[in-house]
Protein backbone atom coordinates (compact mmCIF):
# COMPACT_ATOMS: atom_id res chain seq x y z
CA UNK A 1 0.00 0.00 0.00
CA UNK A 2 3.31 2.54 1.07
CA UNK A 3 4.29 1.31 -2.65
CA UNK A 4 1.13 2.04 -4.15
CA UNK A 5 1.29 5.61 -2.08
CA UNK A 6 4.31 6.74 -4.46
CA UNK A 7 1.90 8.04 -6.75
CA UNK A 8 2.70 9.09 -10.14
CA UNK A 9 5.88 8.87 -9.72
CA UNK A 10 4.91 4.56 -10.23
CA UNK A 11 4.80 5.79 -13.70
CA UNK A 12 8.35 6.80 -14.19
CA UNK A 13 9.30 3.69 -12.50
CA UNK A 14 7.57 1.36 -14.66
CA UNK A 15 9.46 3.37 -17.54
CA UNK A 16 12.72 2.42 -16.20
CA UNK A 17 11.82 -0.95 -14.18
CA UNK A 18 9.61 -4.22 -15.23
CA UNK A 19 7.91 -5.45 -12.34
CA UNK A 20 8.58 -9.01 -12.56
CA UNK A 21 7.33 -10.57 -9.81
CA UNK A 22 5.00 -9.77 -6.79
CA UNK A 23 1.31 -9.52 -5.62
CA UNK A 24 0.75 -7.33 -9.03
CA UNK A 25 2.02 -9.71 -11.43
CA UNK A 26 0.23 -12.72 -12.66
CA UNK A 27 3.64 -14.91 -12.61
CA UNK A 28 3.58 -17.76 -10.26
CA UNK A 29 7.02 -18.95 -10.87
CA UNK A 30 9.71 -16.67 -9.57
CA UNK A 31 12.01 -15.57 -12.76
CA UNK A 32 15.70 -15.68 -13.66
CA UNK A 33 17.86 -13.40 -13.72
CA UNK A 34 16.28 -10.50 -11.66
CA UNK A 35 18.19 -7.62 -10.75
CA UNK A 36 16.15 -6.26 -7.57
CA UNK A 37 13.54 -7.66 -5.03
CA UNK A 38 11.87 -5.89 -2.37
CA UNK A 39 11.21 -8.97 0.03
CA UNK A 40 8.64 -8.05 2.47
CA UNK A 41 7.37 -9.94 6.05
CA UNK A 42 9.03 -12.16 8.49
CA UNK A 43 10.24 -16.06 7.94
CA UNK A 44 6.69 -17.98 9.04
CA UNK A 45 6.47 -21.03 7.38
CA UNK A 46 8.32 -23.65 5.16
CA UNK A 47 6.95 -22.09 2.11
CA UNK A 48 8.73 -18.51 3.11
CA UNK A 49 12.08 -20.68 3.36
CA UNK A 50 11.58 -22.01 -0.08
CA UNK A 51 10.95 -18.61 -1.79
CA UNK A 52 13.70 -17.08 0.02
CA UNK A 53 16.41 -19.28 -1.38
CA UNK A 54 14.95 -19.04 -4.73
CA UNK A 55 14.96 -15.61 -5.21
CA UNK A 56 18.53 -15.57 -3.64
CA UNK A 57 20.07 -17.43 -6.51
CA UNK A 58 17.67 -15.85 -9.35
CA UNK A 59 18.36 -11.99 -7.94
CA UNK A 60 21.55 -9.35 -8.01
CA UNK A 61 20.64 -7.47 -4.94
CA UNK A 62 17.87 -8.55 -2.58
CA UNK A 63 16.17 -5.61 -0.07
CA UNK A 64 14.75 -6.60 3.44
CA UNK A 65 11.94 -4.23 3.02
CA UNK A 66 9.68 -3.08 5.97
CA UNK A 67 10.27 -4.39 9.85
CA UNK A 68 8.60 -7.72 9.78
CA UNK A 69 11.42 -8.42 6.73
CA UNK A 70 13.87 -6.56 9.10
CA UNK A 71 13.18 -7.55 12.48
CA UNK A 72 11.12 -10.01 12.70
CA UNK A 73 8.14 -7.54 14.14
CA UNK A 74 4.78 -8.71 15.12
CA UNK A 75 4.72 -12.10 13.94
CA UNK A 76 7.60 -12.57 15.57
CA UNK A 77 5.96 -12.02 18.66
CA UNK A 78 4.92 -15.57 18.61
CA UNK A 79 7.80 -16.71 19.37
CA UNK A 80 7.54 -15.61 22.65
CA UNK A 81 5.12 -18.47 23.21
CA UNK A 82 7.54 -20.97 22.50
CA UNK A 83 7.37 -23.06 19.12
CA UNK A 84 4.86 -24.05 16.63
CA UNK A 85 2.95 -26.54 18.47
CA UNK A 86 2.25 -24.12 21.39
CA UNK A 87 1.31 -20.78 18.90
CA UNK A 88 -1.56 -23.51 16.72
CA UNK A 89 -2.50 -25.10 20.41
CA UNK A 90 -3.61 -21.42 21.66
CA UNK A 91 -4.94 -20.33 18.21
CA UNK A 92 -6.95 -23.17 17.24
CA UNK A 93 -7.55 -25.08 20.74
CA UNK A 94 -7.66 -22.51 23.14
CA UNK A 95 -9.06 -19.58 21.97
CA UNK A 96 -11.75 -21.66 19.24
CA UNK A 97 -15.14 -20.83 19.29
CA UNK A 98 -16.51 -23.92 18.14
CA UNK A 99 -14.57 -26.88 15.96
CA UNK A 100 -11.18 -26.76 18.00
CA UNK A 101 -8.86 -28.74 15.56
CA UNK A 102 -5.45 -27.47 14.05
CA UNK A 103 -5.80 -27.39 10.51
CA UNK A 104 -3.55 -29.86 8.57
CA UNK A 105 -2.95 -30.43 4.94
CA UNK A 106 0.03 -31.71 3.36
CA UNK A 107 1.59 -30.00 0.48
CA UNK A 108 -1.49 -26.96 1.03
CA UNK A 109 -0.86 -25.54 3.91
CA UNK A 110 2.87 -24.87 4.74
CA UNK A 111 3.83 -26.26 8.10
CA UNK A 112 5.04 -23.38 10.67
CA UNK A 113 8.63 -22.53 11.37
CA UNK A 114 9.67 -23.53 14.69
CA UNK A 115 10.45 -19.92 15.07
CA UNK A 116 9.87 -16.77 13.36
CA UNK A 117 12.98 -15.15 11.97
CA UNK A 118 13.53 -12.14 10.03
CA UNK A 119 15.18 -12.32 6.10
CA UNK A 120 18.83 -12.03 6.67
CA UNK A 121 18.40 -15.06 9.27
CA UNK A 122 17.45 -17.49 5.90
CA UNK A 123 19.51 -15.63 3.31
CA UNK A 124 22.05 -12.50 2.97
CA UNK A 125 20.56 -9.46 1.83
CA UNK A 126 22.11 -6.72 0.83
CA UNK A 127 20.04 -3.62 1.59
CA UNK A 128 17.54 -3.35 4.47
CA UNK A 129 14.80 -0.59 4.81
CA UNK A 130 13.10 -0.71 7.81
CA UNK A 131 9.41 0.74 8.74
CA UNK A 132 6.23 -0.16 9.51
CA UNK A 133 5.63 0.58 6.51
CA UNK A 134 8.86 2.40 5.13
CA UNK A 135 6.64 5.63 3.78
CA UNK A 136 6.11 6.31 0.26
CA UNK A 137 9.03 9.05 0.52
CA UNK A 138 11.24 6.89 1.85
CA UNK A 139 10.78 4.08 -0.89
CA UNK A 140 11.32 6.13 -3.63
CA UNK A 141 14.49 7.79 -2.25
CA UNK A 142 15.76 4.30 -1.98
CA UNK A 143 14.70 3.39 -5.25
CA UNK A 144 16.40 6.40 -6.84
CA UNK A 145 19.51 5.74 -5.35
CA UNK A 146 19.73 2.06 -6.91
CA UNK A 147 17.85 3.07 -9.86
CA UNK A 148 21.11 5.85 -10.70
CA UNK A 149 23.94 3.47 -9.47
CA UNK A 150 24.49 5.92 -6.10
CA UNK A 151 25.77 3.85 -3.51
CA UNK A 152 23.18 3.65 -1.12
CA UNK A 153 23.30 5.72 2.29
CA UNK A 154 19.90 6.07 4.14
CA UNK A 155 19.36 9.02 7.29
CA UNK A 156 18.76 8.20 10.69
CA UNK A 157 15.05 9.20 9.96
CA UNK A 158 14.92 6.39 6.90
CA UNK A 159 15.69 3.66 8.93
CA UNK A 160 13.11 4.32 12.23
CA UNK A 161 11.91 1.20 13.00
CA UNK A 162 8.17 0.96 13.76
CA UNK B 1 38.32 23.76 43.19
CA UNK B 2 41.51 22.57 41.22
CA UNK B 3 41.55 22.42 37.20
CA UNK B 4 42.29 19.71 34.86
CA UNK B 5 43.60 20.04 31.64
CA UNK B 6 42.93 17.10 29.31
CA UNK B 7 42.25 16.79 25.47
CA UNK B 8 38.97 15.24 24.08
CA UNK B 9 38.88 14.48 20.28
CA UNK B 10 42.43 16.73 20.37
CA UNK B 11 40.33 19.31 21.63
CA UNK B 12 41.73 21.19 24.69
CA UNK B 13 39.38 21.06 27.78
CA UNK B 14 39.57 22.35 31.01
CA UNK B 15 37.46 20.40 33.43
CA UNK B 16 36.85 20.63 37.55
CA UNK B 17 38.70 17.71 38.91
CA UNK B 18 35.56 15.58 39.91
CA UNK B 19 33.76 15.85 36.83
CA UNK B 20 33.32 12.66 34.61
CA UNK B 21 34.65 12.57 31.56
CA UNK B 22 31.13 12.56 30.23
CA UNK B 23 30.41 15.92 31.86
CA UNK B 24 33.34 17.59 30.55
CA UNK B 25 32.69 16.68 27.10
CA UNK B 26 29.21 17.39 26.97
CA UNK B 27 30.41 21.08 28.62
CA UNK B 28 32.37 21.55 25.69
CA UNK B 29 29.71 20.74 23.30
CA UNK B 30 30.39 17.35 22.44
CA UNK B 31 28.18 14.80 22.05
CA UNK B 32 28.74 11.27 23.97
CA UNK B 33 25.85 8.50 23.12
CA UNK B 34 24.02 7.48 26.35
CA UNK B 35 21.14 5.69 28.00
CA UNK B 36 21.58 4.90 31.85
CA UNK B 37 22.49 8.33 32.29
CA UNK B 38 20.43 10.50 33.56
CA UNK B 39 21.49 14.25 34.78
CA UNK B 40 20.50 14.42 38.12
CA UNK B 41 20.85 10.96 39.61
CA UNK B 42 24.29 9.28 40.11
CA UNK B 43 25.55 6.81 37.69
CA UNK B 44 26.44 3.35 37.44
CA UNK B 45 27.78 2.53 34.12
CA UNK B 46 25.28 -0.36 32.85
CA UNK B 47 24.47 0.45 29.64
CA UNK B 48 28.54 0.93 28.06
CA UNK B 49 27.05 3.17 25.53
CA UNK B 50 28.99 5.84 26.25
CA UNK B 51 32.01 3.98 26.10
CA UNK B 52 35.54 6.37 25.47
CA UNK B 53 39.21 5.64 24.03
CA UNK B 54 42.31 6.83 26.71
CA UNK B 55 45.30 6.96 25.32
CA UNK B 56 47.52 4.63 27.28
CA UNK B 57 44.69 2.89 28.74
CA UNK B 58 44.60 -1.14 28.44
CA UNK B 59 40.28 -0.96 27.25
CA UNK B 60 37.65 1.31 26.59
CA UNK B 61 35.87 3.03 29.63
CA UNK B 62 32.35 4.39 30.15
CA UNK B 63 32.36 8.14 30.14
CA UNK B 64 29.78 8.86 32.52
CA UNK B 65 31.84 6.61 35.65
CA UNK B 66 35.55 7.91 34.63
CA UNK B 67 37.41 10.96 36.25
CA UNK B 68 38.47 13.40 34.50
CA UNK B 69 42.72 13.37 35.03
CA UNK B 70 45.61 15.72 33.84
CA UNK B 71 47.18 15.24 30.60
CA UNK B 72 44.17 12.22 29.89
CA UNK B 73 44.02 12.28 26.29
CA UNK B 74 40.02 10.77 25.38
CA UNK B 75 38.37 9.91 22.16
CA UNK B 76 34.84 9.54 21.67
CA UNK B 77 34.27 8.59 17.83
CA UNK B 78 36.62 6.40 16.32
CA UNK B 79 35.63 3.38 14.52
CA UNK B 80 36.62 0.76 17.30
CA UNK B 81 34.32 2.37 19.45
CA UNK B 82 31.35 3.20 16.65
CA UNK B 83 31.87 -0.75 15.81
CA UNK B 84 31.55 -1.58 19.71
CA UNK B 85 28.43 0.92 20.32
CA UNK B 86 26.59 -0.43 17.60
CA UNK B 87 26.82 -4.08 18.76
CA UNK B 88 25.85 -3.44 22.24
CA UNK B 89 22.99 -1.27 20.73
CA UNK B 90 22.13 -4.94 18.89
CA UNK B 91 22.37 -7.18 21.69
CA UNK B 92 20.07 -5.17 23.91
CA UNK B 93 16.84 -5.18 20.93
CA UNK B 94 17.88 -8.91 20.58
CA UNK B 95 17.45 -9.43 24.39
CA UNK B 96 14.40 -8.58 24.81
CA UNK B 97 11.11 -8.08 22.43
CA UNK B 98 11.07 -4.83 21.12
CA UNK B 99 8.39 -4.67 18.65
CA UNK B 100 8.57 -0.52 18.17
CA UNK B 101 5.12 -0.77 15.53
CA UNK B 102 2.85 -1.91 18.31
CA UNK B 103 5.02 0.08 21.15
CA UNK B 104 3.83 3.02 23.36
CA UNK B 105 6.76 4.99 23.13
CA UNK B 106 7.51 4.57 19.34
CA UNK B 107 8.97 7.76 18.20
CA UNK B 108 9.43 9.09 21.57
CA UNK B 109 12.00 6.54 22.49
CA UNK B 110 15.93 7.07 23.62
CA UNK B 111 16.40 3.78 22.19
CA UNK B 112 15.07 4.43 19.18
CA UNK B 113 16.47 7.87 18.58
CA UNK B 114 20.18 6.33 19.34
CA UNK B 115 19.40 3.47 16.87
CA UNK B 116 18.47 5.86 14.01
CA UNK B 117 21.66 7.90 14.76
CA UNK B 118 24.27 5.33 14.78
CA UNK B 119 23.02 3.63 11.84
CA UNK B 120 21.62 0.51 13.41
CA UNK B 121 19.36 -0.87 9.91
CA UNK B 122 19.27 -4.18 11.23
CA UNK B 123 20.44 -6.54 14.03
CA UNK B 124 22.82 -9.24 13.38
CA UNK B 125 22.73 -11.41 16.67
CA UNK B 126 19.69 -13.71 17.13
CA UNK B 127 17.08 -12.38 18.33
CA UNK B 128 16.23 -13.95 21.85
CA UNK B 129 12.52 -13.52 22.38
CA UNK B 130 11.88 -14.19 25.87
CA UNK B 131 8.14 -14.65 27.16
CA UNK B 132 7.63 -11.59 29.79
CA UNK B 133 5.18 -10.01 31.60
CA UNK B 134 2.89 -7.01 31.72
CA UNK B 135 2.60 -5.67 35.40
CA UNK B 136 -0.73 -3.30 35.14
CA UNK B 137 -1.53 -3.63 38.23
CA UNK B 138 -0.88 -0.07 39.31
CA UNK B 139 -3.72 2.03 39.49
CA UNK B 140 -1.84 4.95 37.54
CA UNK B 141 1.31 3.04 35.78
CA UNK B 142 2.15 -0.22 33.61
CA UNK B 143 5.20 -1.98 33.53
CA UNK B 144 6.02 -3.72 30.53
CA UNK B 145 9.16 -6.30 31.07
CA UNK B 146 9.13 -7.06 27.06
CA UNK B 147 10.44 -3.14 26.84
CA UNK B 148 12.91 -2.85 29.65
CA UNK B 149 16.68 -2.40 28.82
CA UNK B 150 18.20 -2.79 32.40
CA UNK B 151 19.30 0.66 32.83
CA UNK B 152 18.59 1.33 36.59
CA UNK B 153 17.07 5.04 35.79
CA UNK B 154 13.68 4.20 37.48
CA UNK B 155 15.84 2.42 40.23
CA UNK B 156 18.04 5.22 41.14
CA UNK B 157 15.10 7.96 40.29
CA UNK B 158 13.19 5.88 42.97
CA UNK B 159 15.82 5.80 45.50
CA UNK B 160 17.41 8.73 44.95
CA UNK B 161 15.30 11.37 44.19
CA UNK B 162 11.68 9.95 45.41
CA UNK B 163 13.75 8.21 48.45
CA UNK B 164 10.57 5.50 48.38
CA UNK B 165 13.26 2.88 48.02
CA UNK B 166 10.70 0.87 46.33
CA UNK B 167 12.00 -0.52 42.95
CA UNK B 168 15.29 -2.67 42.71
CA UNK B 169 16.87 -5.04 40.54
CA UNK B 170 16.32 -9.05 41.12
CA UNK B 171 17.98 -12.04 39.36
CA UNK B 172 21.48 -11.76 37.69
CA UNK B 173 22.41 -11.65 33.90
CA UNK B 174 19.99 -12.20 31.23
CA UNK B 175 17.41 -13.20 34.00
CA UNK B 176 17.56 -9.88 35.76
CA UNK B 177 13.82 -8.34 36.29
CA UNK B 178 13.09 -4.92 37.63
CA UNK B 179 10.98 -5.99 40.65
CA UNK B 180 8.87 -3.37 42.95
CA UNK B 181 9.08 -4.31 46.99
CA UNK B 182 9.45 -7.51 47.70
CA UNK B 183 9.06 -8.97 44.05
CA UNK B 184 5.29 -8.69 44.38
CA UNK B 185 2.62 -6.50 42.20
CA UNK B 186 3.18 -3.08 42.10
CA UNK B 187 -0.20 -2.29 43.44
CA UNK B 188 1.05 -4.25 46.43
CA UNK B 189 3.98 -2.52 46.81
CA UNK B 190 3.38 -0.65 49.98
CA UNK B 191 6.66 1.54 49.67
CA UNK B 192 5.74 3.29 46.32
CA UNK B 193 4.21 7.27 46.85
CA UNK B 194 2.47 6.96 43.70
CA UNK B 195 5.06 9.62 42.92
CA UNK B 196 5.41 8.84 38.92
CA UNK B 197 9.02 9.61 38.89
CA UNK B 198 10.52 6.43 37.54
CA UNK B 199 7.63 6.59 34.07
CA UNK B 200 9.30 10.07 33.59
CA UNK B 201 12.93 8.64 33.96
CA UNK B 202 12.57 5.47 31.56
CA UNK B 203 14.17 5.87 27.92
CA UNK B 204 12.29 3.07 26.44
CA UNK B 205 8.40 2.22 26.59
CA UNK B 206 9.18 -0.36 29.60
CA UNK B 207 7.26 2.38 32.30
CA UNK B 208 4.20 3.96 30.79
CA UNK B 209 0.99 5.82 32.06
CA UNK B 210 -2.10 3.46 31.76
CA UNK B 211 -4.34 4.39 29.16
CA UNK B 212 -0.85 5.53 26.87
CA UNK B 213 -1.73 3.06 23.34
CA UNK B 214 0.79 2.92 20.86
CA UNK B 215 3.50 6.02 20.20
CA UNK B 216 1.35 8.08 22.44
CA UNK B 217 3.89 7.54 25.73
CA UNK B 218 5.36 10.99 25.93
CA UNK B 219 7.48 12.34 28.72
CA UNK B 220 7.76 15.68 30.48
CA UNK B 221 11.80 15.76 31.45
CA UNK B 222 11.37 18.83 32.58
CA UNK B 223 9.87 17.61 35.70
CA UNK B 224 12.39 15.84 37.09
CA UNK B 225 15.04 18.94 35.82
CA UNK B 226 12.89 21.37 37.80
CA UNK B 227 13.68 18.45 41.30
CA UNK B 228 17.53 18.22 40.05
CA UNK B 229 17.77 21.71 40.03
CA UNK B 230 15.57 22.47 43.34
CA UNK B 231 18.20 19.73 45.20
CA UNK B 232 21.21 21.00 43.54
CA UNK B 233 21.24 24.57 43.59
CA UNK B 234 18.18 25.04 45.78
CA UNK B 235 16.44 26.77 43.37
CA UNK B 236 12.87 26.46 42.30
CA UNK B 237 12.66 27.65 39.08
CA UNK B 238 9.40 27.06 37.33
S1 LIG C 1 11.04 0.64 23.83
FE1 LIG C 1 11.79 1.88 22.11
S2 LIG C 1 13.11 0.50 20.97
FE2 LIG C 1 11.83 -0.75 22.31
S3 LIG C 1 10.02 -1.27 21.10
FE3 LIG C 1 9.52 0.59 22.20
S4 LIG C 1 10.03 2.26 20.76
FE4 LIG C 1 11.07 0.41 20.04
S1 LIG D 1 11.93 0.08 33.48
FE1 LIG D 1 12.78 1.70 32.15
S2 LIG D 1 14.04 2.94 33.56
FE2 LIG D 1 13.65 0.99 34.58
S3 LIG D 1 15.42 -0.28 34.08
FE3 LIG D 1 13.82 -0.76 32.58
S4 LIG D 1 14.25 0.61 30.86
FE4 LIG D 1 15.40 1.41 32.60
S1 LIG E 1 25.70 6.12 29.98
FE1 LIG E 1 27.62 5.44 30.63
S2 LIG E 1 27.37 3.31 30.81
FE2 LIG E 1 25.35 4.00 30.29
Amino acid sequence: MSFLDMDEWLVELQQRADVVYGPFVDTKEYPQDVDLVLIEGAVCNSDHVELLHTLRSRTKVVVAFGDCAVTGNVPAMRNALGGAAPVLQRAYIELADTNPQIPRAEGVVPPLLERVVPVHAVIPVEHFLPGCPPDAGKIKAFLTMLLEGQPVQLSPQEIKFG
Amino acid sequence: MAAKTLTINGQLISAEEDQTVLAAARDAGIEIPTLCHLEGLPDVGACRLCLVEIVGWPRLVPACVTKVAEGMEVYTDTERLRKYRRAILELIFAERNHVCSVCVSNGNCELQNLAMKLGMDHVRFEYRHPNLDVDVSHRLFGMDHNRCILCTRCVRVCWYVECAGTKNVAGRGVNSRIITDMNQPWAEAETCTNCGKCVQGCPTGALFYKGATVAEMERDRSKLEFIVTAREKKQWLV
